[in-house]
């Protein structure tokens, strides 16, 4: 380890920097980086060299690049005409192409029109030079939506880059072809994101994420398909992916606030690794989320708060009334259940309080509001050290910030009090600047902190900048009706104000003055009388009116000088604006009802002029105040109250800030600055009364279990943080890239530091978690009982006391059962001896039902216990899912795979889970009599209790947009012992999801879900080798799929490689020439497309397997269990 | 998110437009010059401007409006703040942003827009991804370029965009391995009539240059890591170990970056060091006025102040100054009515003064407001908050760095009333 050295000013540099003189003793290499050589001099030196080298060997380029390039280096101010651009565009010269490109790529920037070359730049999109490839699609991006026929010219280039093995040509290929806004080409748009969505690579997915809304935007009956794309991207565990399928769902389904249940606790925990964009949009939409799914933590707060108030403010009135009340707040708490904060609650905020030391202000912004938003109230006050800081940043970021902090001062004054000189005003402030924080230093005042801020404002009001003095003046007027202390202070203030030399301060601090005498009019005859006399001089017209007014409300202080105001003011009335011109008819009626002697000639002298002013609101006024005080002929009833209608007391006018309620809009956001609804805004929900279910999160429960076992297994040699990420299921089998291999490696060594802590986090989180639970008597959700049986698990093995928590995940461990499935086979290969010694002989053969009560061993039964033929389908499904967690090559128990014709047998509710009710499944392969689309599966109820089990019937499905279930007729009664088996039809619309519903008995409500294996998606269908072919022929480019397989020894016979083939997938074998090919055909349940399967089988072992079908995800994943099937 | 984007310059042309999602009428920044018209200078035009169907969003930067057009509702400052990125990523790319250097560099700001955002959502921001995938102009390359019609465009594919460190692109190369981190500390002041101090705080900054081989792991460590009060961060920074172990963990990104920035506590004292004597009078009957400024240093901890820069802003009714500096020069332009004295070094045998009269308008009244003064200065190798920086070290490679750390104490928003 070295001493750090302290360098001296010059610092003998190594390398050219000590060259550069004394000059840059004081540059530093940071400030300064101009100063040495530029940083990629040196680096780039000798590819620059090879580049001069090879030009002067190949002379033909330069001689013909000679009339080109001098005028090129001009040109981008002068466009040459477009034949030219087309000319040199049409060459097969790559120079002069990226020429012209760069000419046409000016003349957009420049917005000139480029339209017309459309044809010939089109052209060139397949060109190999990669700037001109680029500079193309900027291009085509920019007026395909203009020429949309000839844009269909490119698009199977990009069809090709979509097939790339590289994938960032993918993902540029992706990106470009869905940002050209061409409604013809949505349907392949549609495919190429599903596509995406489920590719290795995790560029790839984000891109197709970025590509969600762009065809949202052009063509909104897309929507539930995107849907389901999102869905599936949610679910995605890396970081790279989660801010852009975020600001998708944003933009295509906000109002889904149930996708996010099952995504909400990895949000959170991969939050501080997310890019900042990303960061601040999933912040936003997770504050909306927890609106509507925890319970306000300061509705108690609220009710204690009161009492307080009540008792400083109104202690006269307690005196009166105040036993009764305070007693019956006091029966009003009890009723009250203590609140208790939702472990995810306290997740979200403990994991975004780190993002308040991000470098970004709109990430530092967005978790501000948010802990406006949701935070109790003790821990808000964190956020104002981050938002004063953000005041040091841009003039427009303190805009925006200032903007919001004047909002929050008002609600939370006591949270930026001890920053109150943070918010002083400099001279050189922009002045919008000085007047929000003007606001917020108004805001800010109190009793105490009142002098400081008043004498500030006696600096600011000398200020050259005159509409800064006259917010200070108004702040001025505030301060003194908000606190009644300085009151006397504040209007001596102004009213020396009056005597300013520049006339908008003075007419400012009249109508401030106005107010404020409003307030207590009595003790200030001086003041009116000071006013009355600056009629003469001020010109202002809201201040002469102004004036005027307060003459009139109070002619009774000032008897003698309101008549010769009214006098003068008649003099000129014809030259007044109109606003002082109703003020001066106000004046003259309330002159001639208190002292109509003096005054009567000069109202109707005013009136008279009224009548026939120009502007028909003074016409009107006049016609409307003679009739009220002249009393005429026919006895007006009004003339009789005049004198209540005119003289009525007024009240005081509150001084309001114009931040006043401005916090119903959510913070941070558009809406809020321009206190105005903007489109697309997003309403913040108000808390829910009563919290709903909080185990609709507890989807990942089962994976935690996973992560912590795997963490077990693997604790020395991986962080357990980079670890969980590359554990995603199907999406995630990058890990078999060998690119992101790499890269994972570096990432696990790098990220060590935060991989650790998060990892403590979690288990911060547990322990919290357990403490609550025990020391708050109240319900203590599912999850935490399932997290506090994980760590009791991983602490205690053997321990007996795990029997009593065998009530594991009633209701959520089935509805996971895919998952679960996963992590047993998992576990138990992880764990191999030591937990199979503890599981019973007899497990294996037959299920014992009396030892779970003993042992709650059944997370780690293997499948094959079933009492059912080994689940075949399953497994394939299961073992593609092991694929992504690099499983793939250990050993699957052989017996799992050995071919079955039809399907495996399936649990849909484990028995102790069902409380004795035992629930399997099997796809029967039979077309379900109802509807054909549908999939029959049947479905095997026993009963192992010895009550019998009544009414059995599928309750409210909850189904994914396009899937339909067909049930099966109720089960009236299910007697101990018995079993018996019932078909239901699924409808899975050709994809992949989750079928969930509801398993209900009399009693009970169970949450399962049937995923099908995609093989079981087909019907086979019967065909000619020459149909098969000439079929085949129609599904080529991105309808074919090809992967290439070694078969093992074991399945080179005919006969294997059709069972396991026909196992794997409901197709039927095509009759075919060739003894080494194998062909397969069906078709999906529901559009009924084609499905072609092609097996090219060498002696050797070597296979070609390829897929037909315009199905791409279906062919897609086909493949894949097709090929894990004969690889076994 | 961020429909489109035009810049303008100060004289109200628009001299680029870029598109991201369907085009946007140029007609739409009539709205913008309405507004920029109201308001009487550039940094008065609201930075969020409602029009009825977009809304506009500008920065104003190197006297260039960059105004981006957005039609639904989005965080303001999420928009503000990736402007900002755009302006210090084209100053990063061409040294300065200006007018004439975007115009003579259009494609290549085409380009850098084009991967900046997709869709309007922000794509590659970092500034080592964007410079792999479009290598920034240098001279050399622009006449390579120029005769054998290669390009600018990076011809390997931007691994960093992929990996876990998304600010550090792979395969670092350098034959000198260096690192150096200059501490920069700026005291924010507010100094009243009399010389007292009404606030004053310290901001302060790391910034580094690294240039370091392979994939360096590094740890910086203070010896009084709890004068920082409130710190952001690069996000190569391992939050947590700062959290724990009040130490500075990070991979760094590839050149120059800002590591940390911080607040000094407001418990603590600041020194302020220097202090202004100032006379400055106008007399109400008379068209003259008197002006007197003398700069001394206070607390200084031993060390010059250096470029030291005075500025005010003079009062409408100053026609004219005539002063006399003992060093340094001033100037004094009659249509800003600005005041700039350069000082330079201050002596403190002998302390740097103007004098001289100030001439007001005939017949105009006296100015009700003394000017206030602003103040530039800098001290070198000297962090005033006393933050040290114990050791660095560097784990994941085998070869040994040059290590340098630098401090400087430089004036914030230093402002004296008189």
């Amino acid at each position: 380890m070295q001493r750090f050295l302290q360098l001296p000013g010059a610092v003998v540099r190594p390398g050219g920097r000590g060259a550069c003189g004394a000059d840059q003793e004081a540059a530093s290499p940071v400030l300064a980086p101009e100063g040495g050589p530029p940083p990629w001099y040196q680096a780039l030196q000798p590819e620059e060299l090879r580049w001069l080298q090879a030009s002067e060997e190949d002379p033909t380029p330069e001689a013909s690049l000679e009339g080109a390039c001098p005028e090129a280096s001009q040109s981008q101010s002068q466009p040459l005409r477009h034949d030219d651009l087309k000319e040199m565009l049409d060459t097969n010269k790559d120079s002069l192409k990226l020429e012209a490109m760069k000419r046409i790529v000016a003349m957009i920037a420049r917005g000139k029109n480029a339209s017309d070359l459309f044809p010939a730049v089109v052209k060139n999109v397949a060109c190999k030079n990669i700037e001109v490839k680029k500079l193309v699609y900027v291009y085509l991006v920019r007026y395909a939506e203009e020429q949309q026929d000839l844009a269909l010219l490119s698009i199977s280039t990009f069809q090709r880059g979509l097939k790339d093995p590289n994938q960032l040509i993918r993902a540029s290929a992706l990106r470009v072809l869905s940002s050209i806004r061409v409604p013809i080409i949505v349907p392949i748009m549609m495919l190429a994101i599903k596509e995406a969505a489920s590719d290795m690579s995790p560029y790839v997915r984000k891109t197709a994420a970025h590509a969600i809304p762009k065809l949202y935007s052009l063509d909104s009956d897309q929507k539930d398909q995107l849907i389901e794309v999102i869905e599936k991207l949610l679910a995605d565990k890396t970081t790279l992916v989660a801010g852009s399928v975020v600001m998708a769902f944003e933009e295509v389904c906000p109002e889904r606030i149930d996708l996010i249940h099952k995504n909400y606790r990895k949000l959170c925990n991969l939050l501080i690794d997310v890019e900042e964009w990303g960061q601040v949009v999933i912040i936003s939409m997770l504050t909306r989320y927890a609106r509507t799914q925890f319970l306000s933590p300061t509705q108690n707060e609220s009710l204690l708060e009161e009492n307080p108030e009540k008792a400083f403010y109104g202690s006269e009135d307690d005196e009166a009334k105040g036993p009764g009340s305070e007693e019956a707040a006091a029966a009003a708490l009890p009723t009250r259940k203590p609140y208790v904060m939702d472990p995810d609650h306290r997740l979200l905020l403990r994991n975004t309080k780190p993002l308040l030391q991000s470098r970004s202000a709109a990430v530092v912004m967005a978790v501000a509001q948010l802990y406006f938003h949701l935070a109790p109230k003790a821990e808000v006050g964190v956020i104002a050290k981050a938002l004063v800081r953000l005041l040091r940043s841009h003039s427009e970021v303190q805009y925006v910030v200032l903007q919001n902090v004047a909002t929050m001062s008002i609600k939370r004054r006591g949270m930026f009090e001890p920053y109150l000189k943070s918010f002083y005003i400099r001279s050189t402030d922009p002045t919008q600047i000085k007047i929000l924080k003007l606001e917020v230093l108004t805001n800010l005042a109190n009793e105490t902190n009142i002098p400081t801020v008043l004498r500030e404002f006696q600096t600011y009001i000398r200020s050259m900048d005159k509409d800064f003095v006259a917010a200070t003046i108004q702040a001025i007027g505030r301060c003194a009706t908000n606190i009644g202390r300085v009151r006397d202070t504040c209007l001596n203030g102004l009213v020396q104000l009056l005597s300013n030399r520049d006339e908008l301060v003075v007419a400012e601090s009249v109508v401030v003055i106005k107010k404020l005498l409003q307030m207590q009019p009595a003790q200030h005859g001086e003041i009116i009388k000071h006013l009355a006399k600056l009629t003469d001089n001020i010109q202002v017209p809201m201040a002469r009116a102004s004036i005027l007014w307060l003459i009139g409300e109070y002619c009774e202080h000032v008897p003698r000088i309101a008549p010769d105001v009214l006098r003068k003011m008649a003099k000129s009335f014809t030259a007044e604006e109109d606003i002082v011109k109703l003020q001066v008819i106000n004046l003259a009626a309330k002159l001639y009802l208190t002292n109509s002697k003096q005054t009567k000639l000069l109202t109707q002298y005013v009136l008279s002029l009224a009548k026939y002013d120009q502007n028909y609101d003074i016409r009107d006024r006049a016609r409307f105040t003679r009739q009220l005080i002249v009393p005429s002929e026919q006895g007006g009833a009004l003339s009789r109250h005049a004198k209540k209608l005119f003289l009525a007391p007024k009240p005081a006018p509150v001084l309001e800030s114009s931040f006043k309620d401005r916090d119903h809009f959510q913070l941070g956001s558009l809406s809020h600055l321009l206190n105005a609804k903007a489109t697309g805004y997003q309403e913040l929900p108000d808390w829910p009364e009563e919290a709903p279910d909080p185990s609709v999160r507890n989807v990942e429960v089962p994976e935690w279990t996973k992560c912590s076992n795997r963490e077990k297994r693997k604790e020395k040699e991986k962080p357990f943080y980079s670890d969980s990420e590359g554990e995603s299921g199907p999406t995630e089998s990058a890990d078999s890239d060998p690119e992101s291999e790499s890269e994972s490696d570096s990432k696990s060594s790098s990220e060590s530091g935060s991989g650790e802590s998060s990892s403590e986090s979690d288990n911060e989180d547990q322990d919290e978690d357990e403490e609550k639970g025990r020391s708050s008597e109240s319900e203590q959700s599912e999850e935490e009982g399932e997290k506090k049986k994980m760590k009791k698990r991983k602490k205690v093995p053997e321990g007996q006391r795990e029997g009593s928590s065998s009530d594991e995940g009633s209701d959520s461990s089935s509805s996971s059962s895919e998952s679960e499935m996963t992590s047993d086979t998992e576990e138990e290969q992880v764990e191999p001896a030591s937990w199979r010694k503890k599981t019973p002989p007899s497990g294996k053969s037959a299920p014992a039902p009396k030892e779970i009560s003993l042992l709650d061993l059944e997370d780690f039964t293997p499948p094959s216990v079933q009492p059912v033929s080994p689940p075949m389908v399953v497994s394939t499904s299961l073992a593609a899912d092991l694929e992504g967690l690099t499983l793939t090559d250990s050993p699957l128990v052989p017996s799992l795979l050995s071919p079955v014709s039809g399907a495996g047998r399936q649990e849909l509710l484990h028995r102790v889970a069902g409380e004795g009710l035992a629930v399997d499944y099997t796809f029967s392969r039979q077309p379900f009599s109802g509807d054909p689309h549908m999939v029959s599966v049947h479905i095997h109820f026993s009963n192992s209790s010895d009550t019998p089990i009544k009414g059995l019937h599928v309750g409210t499905p909850k189904l994914p947009a396009g899937i339909s279930i067909q049930e099966f007729p109720e089960i009236e009664s299910l007697s101990p012992g018995e079993s018996t088996t019932a078909i239901m039809g699924i409808n899975f619309c050709d994809s992949t999801q989750a079928a969930n519903f509801q398993l209900c008995t009399q009693t009970r409500q169970f949450y399962v879900s049937i995923q099908p294996p995609v093989g079981e998606l087909m019907a086979p269908v019967f065909m000619s080798e020459n149909e098969f072919k000439k079929e085949q022929g129609k599904l080529t480019g991105m309808n074919e799929i090809t992967e290439k397989l070694t078969l093992p020894d074991a399945s080179r016979s005919d006969h294997v490689v059709v069972q396991k083939v026909t196992a794997t997938a409901n197709l039927g074998r095509v009759p075919c020439g060739t003894s080494d090919e194998y062909r397969f055909a069906g078709r999906t349940l529901t559009s009924g497309s084609l499905v072609l399967l092609t097996l090219d089988a060498r002696p050797t072992g070597a296979a070609q397997l390829t897929v037909n079908s315009e199905k791409m995800v279906i062919g897609t994943m086909l493949v894949k269990d097709v090929v894990q099937a004969l690889t076994q | 998110m961020i429909h489109s984007l035009f810049l303008i310059n100060s004289s109200g042309d628009i001299f680029l437009e870029k598109h991201w999602k369907s085009v946007v009428s140029r007609s739409v920044c009539d709205y913008f010059f309405e507004a920029q018209e109201r308001a009487t200078e550039a940094e008065n035009v609201p930075p969020v401007i409602p029009t009825p169907h977009h809304y506009l969003l500008s920065v104003y930067r190197h006297k260039i409006f960059f105004v981006a057009v957005i039609q639904t509702e989005v965080p303001p400052l999420f928009v503000i703040e990736f402007l900002h990125r755009v302006v210090d990523t084209f100053q990063d790319y061409f040294g300065v942003c200006s007018e004439p250097v975007i115009k003579d560099n259009v494609v290549v700001v085409y380009e850098v827009l084009e991967e900046m955002l997709d869709n309007g959502f922000p794509l590659a921001t970092e500034s080592n991804i964007l410079k792999e995938l479009i290598k920034p102009p240098t001279i050399l390359r622009t006449v390579v370029n120029t005769i054998t019609g290669s390009t600018n465009v990076g011809d390997q594919l931007p691994t960093g965009q992929l990996s876990v460190v998304p600010w550090r692109r792979t395969g670092v190369k350098y034959t000198n391995n260096e690192a150096y981190f200059d501490v920069v500390e700026e005291i924010d002041a507010i100094i009243d009539k009399s010389g007292s101090t009404i606030t004053a705080e310290i901001q302060g900054v790391i910034d580094a240059c690294v240039k370091l081989t392979g994939m360096p792991d590094l740890t910086l460590s203070f010896m009084n890591p709890r004068l920082l009060d409130d710190v952001s961060f690069h996000p190569c920074v391992r939050f947590k170990r700062w959290e724990s172990e009040r130490i500075l963990s990070f991979i760094p990104p590839d050149g120059n970056f800002r590591l940390l920035s911080y607040h000094v506590s407001a418990q603590n004292l600041v020194a302020i060091p220097v202090y202004v004597k100032h006379n400055i009078s106008f007399r109400d009957s008379s068209s003259l006025g008197r002006f007197e400024i003398t700069v001394g240093p206070k607390q200084t901890m031993g060390k010059t102040i250096e470029g030291v820069i005075v500025t005010s802003q003079m009062p409408k009714g100053v026609l004219n100054m005539s002063l006399s500096p003992s060093q340094g020069t001033h100037t004094f332009d009659p249509v800003t009515k600005m005041l700039s004295w350069d000082v330079g070094k201050i002596n403190p045998q002998k302390l740097p003064s103007l004098k001289g009269t100030v001439s007001l308008q005939a017949g105009a009244s006296r100015p009700d407001e003394n000017p206030t003064i602003n103040l530039q200065f800098k001290i070198q190798q000297l962090a005033i908050s006393g933050l040290k920086v114990n050791r660095l070290d560097m784990y994941g490679e085998k070869y040994k760095p040059f290590k340098g750390i630098k401090y400087m104490t430089k004036a914030g928003k230093f402002q004296v009333r008189t």
